[in-house]
């Protein structure tokens, strides 16, 4: 479970956090919804340890991620960011090869191996592999920072708009395939999403931000209600029930 | 890397042979003790130019561009202007090297651990603060140099206008000790050093702790450029050349190749070049002059290539 209480941060005199409380059990998908500046990634940052909070906490499994140590951890739980540039020229198989750092430290075993090539196909890159990332399309090259991600084999992952730069074939893959994690390998997933729609149909927790304050939380069905998609993004969207999956009419 | 080895060995041998007039058994420990300083000082220069690159995750600047060695020259001399020159005689030369990089230690350490450790910052603006320090460093020296007695000042330049060919072979037992400890220290730290490559969030994640790898890295990278400064001066693009040679060749990577390579290069670079110069082509010219133009050629098409992308 991870655990956030209280939790506050500020860039400056801006309060980006403001005492927010939120439980996230164990198992499924959850969807941080809301709009641009209302904190979703500084919420994910802060639970990955990247930020530190001006106040209040982040536990997971009962562990506080700013006492406990970097590499147990890394273990538990994996995050993608919202941008990765590298420097280093690296191939696709050697970011994800590091996927498996926190367990062999570096050197590799066979079973590490096992790891990585499996990731390399989940996410269809195995064509793809020995080609250095500096050479693939923004999608190709997302694709393998989550390949890195899913290779750490962790209990929690944390996504942050995985689907930036995908195109609709591999936006759909990645959110069947997250919802594969969470079914299939019982993991935690959590992820950042833009698209409503995309959260309604494959989440099972929705968590609406604005303003550093989580306004809503609950089932889709809970969260896919006129009223509260105004109090959450100030837009008026009729939703719709279509082929039994929650549809916000967002582009008329 | 086997011919790069080779190349090496060769380079070595004509140094300790070539042109060799007198008794062999005093010209063998003399240009030994050269050899040996020459190859420390590019161990020292390759290994720190490549980690300082990794934890800054740039491979434009280097220790020397961003005011490291100048640093150590401001410490030199502030401790002749305080403690006096002829103190400074009286205490055993290498006790005095050894506190002189702890000094170094502490101050490169808070210096650029403030730098380098927050967020990723523009490389111009880093490149900038770098060479203001640098200035800033010299300038103080230089003042300082002004204010004391000439007898002093000859003991300090007499120090800081070493070049590759009088290297201060009595510092050198003690600046092998001190590099071999920051090895060591590397040696620890090595397996984290690819992951910090990936810049301080992907290094977190995984596991890495950032600031303590950084650290460490940092203390080593301050050894390694007070040893290379005491011993031979301060070079400034010698690192620069080495490393993104050492990058090309190796084509990956992975710190387990790219490190030997460098430390293959930059002593094939000094001994080789201080050979050809020397012995083959018969004149005394600086082999630093050579090496800076060539390293400060690579640093301006590095700097050009880099802004166009």
């Amino acid at each position: 479970m991870i655990e956030v209480t209280g939790a506050t941060k500020s860039y400056g005199d801006l309060r980006v956090l403001d005492d927010v409380h939120l439980r996230l059990p164990r198992g499924g998908v959850t969807a941080l919804i809301g709009a641009n500046g209302a904190g979703k990634s500084t919420l994910l940052s802060c639970m990955s340890r990247l930020l530190h909070l001006d106040a209040g906490a982040v536990t997971v499994d009962g562990l506080d991620v700013s006492t406990t140590r970097g590499d147990v951890l890394a273990r538990r739980l994996a995050t993608l960011r919202q941008d990765n540039h590298l420097t280093a020229r690296l191939t696709v198989r050697d970011l994800v090869t590091f996927g498996r750092y926190p367990h062999s430290k570096g050197r590799a075993t066979a079973d590490d191996l096992v790891h990585v090539e499996r990731s390399l196909r989940f996410l269809d890159l195995e064509d793809l592999a020995d080609r250095f990332l500096d050479e693939l399309s923004g999608g190709q090259r997302q694709r393998a920072f989550v390949a890195m991600v899913l290779c750490q084999d962790t209990d929690y992952v944390l996504l942050d708009e995985p689907l930036n730069n995908l195109d609709l074939k591999h936006a759909v893959a990645m959110m069947r395939l997250l919802r594969r994690a969470a079914d299939e390998l019982g993991a935690t997933v959590v992820v950042v999403l833009h698209d409503i729609n995309v959260a309604a149909c494959y989440a099972d927790h929705v968590v609406a931000m604005r303003d550093g304050v989580v306004v809503h939380e609950g089932s889709p069905e809970q969260v896919m209600q006129t009223h509260v998609l105004r109090e959450v993004f100030d837009l008026d969207l009729r939703v719709h029930r279509i082929d039994g999956r929650l549809v916000a009419l967002h582009v008329a | 890397m086997m011919v790069l080895g080779l190349l090496v060995a060769v380079a070595a041998l004509g140094f300790m042979t070539l042109g060799a007039r007198g008794a062999w058994d005093y010209v063998l420990p003399f240009r030994g003790v050269k050899l040996a300083a020459l190859v420390l000082v590019a161990f020292a220069i390759a290994v720190s130019t490549v980690l300082f690159q990794t934890v800054t995750d740039n491979r434009i600047l280097t220790p020397s561009i961003m005011g490291f060695d100048a640093l150590y020259v401001l410490l030199q001399t502030t401790v002749v202007f305080t403690v006096g020159s002829a103190r400074m005689v009286g205490i055993d030369p290498r006790l005095r090297f050894t506190v002189e990089v702890l000094l170094m230690v502490g101050f490169a350490g808070l210096l650029f651990r403030w730098l380098f450790a927050g967020a990723r910052r523009s490389l111009h603006l880093l490149l900038l603060v770098g060479i203001v320090l640098g200035v800033l460093f010299r300038s103080l020296s230089s003042f300082m140099q002004r204010l004391i007695d000439p007898n002093e000042f000859a003991v300090l330049q007499e120090r800081f206008f070493a070049s590759f060919n009088a290297v201060d072979s009595r510092l050198l037992g003690a600046a092998a000790v001190m590099v071999l400890g920051a090895s060591l220290l590397a040696w620890r730290l090595r397996r984290s050093f690819d992951v910090l490559l990936l810049g301080r969030d992907n290094a977190t994640m995984l596991g890495v702790d950032h600031r303590r790898a950084v650290t460490g890295v940092l203390v080593v990278v301050a050894v390694m450029v007070s040893v290379s400064t005491a011993l031979v001066g301060p070079v400034t693009f010698f690192g620069l050349l080495v490393a993104n040679l050492a990058y090309q060749l190796s084509g990956t990577h992975r710190h387990r190749a790219v490190l030997p390579v460098a430390v293959l290069l930059a002593v094939l670079c000094l001994v080789g070049g201080q050979v050809v110069l020397e012995r083959v082509l018969g004149y005394d010219t600086a082999l630093s002059v050579v090496i800076e133009f060539l390293g400060g050629l690579m640093f301006l098409t590095l700097l050009l290539r880099g802004s166009r992308r």
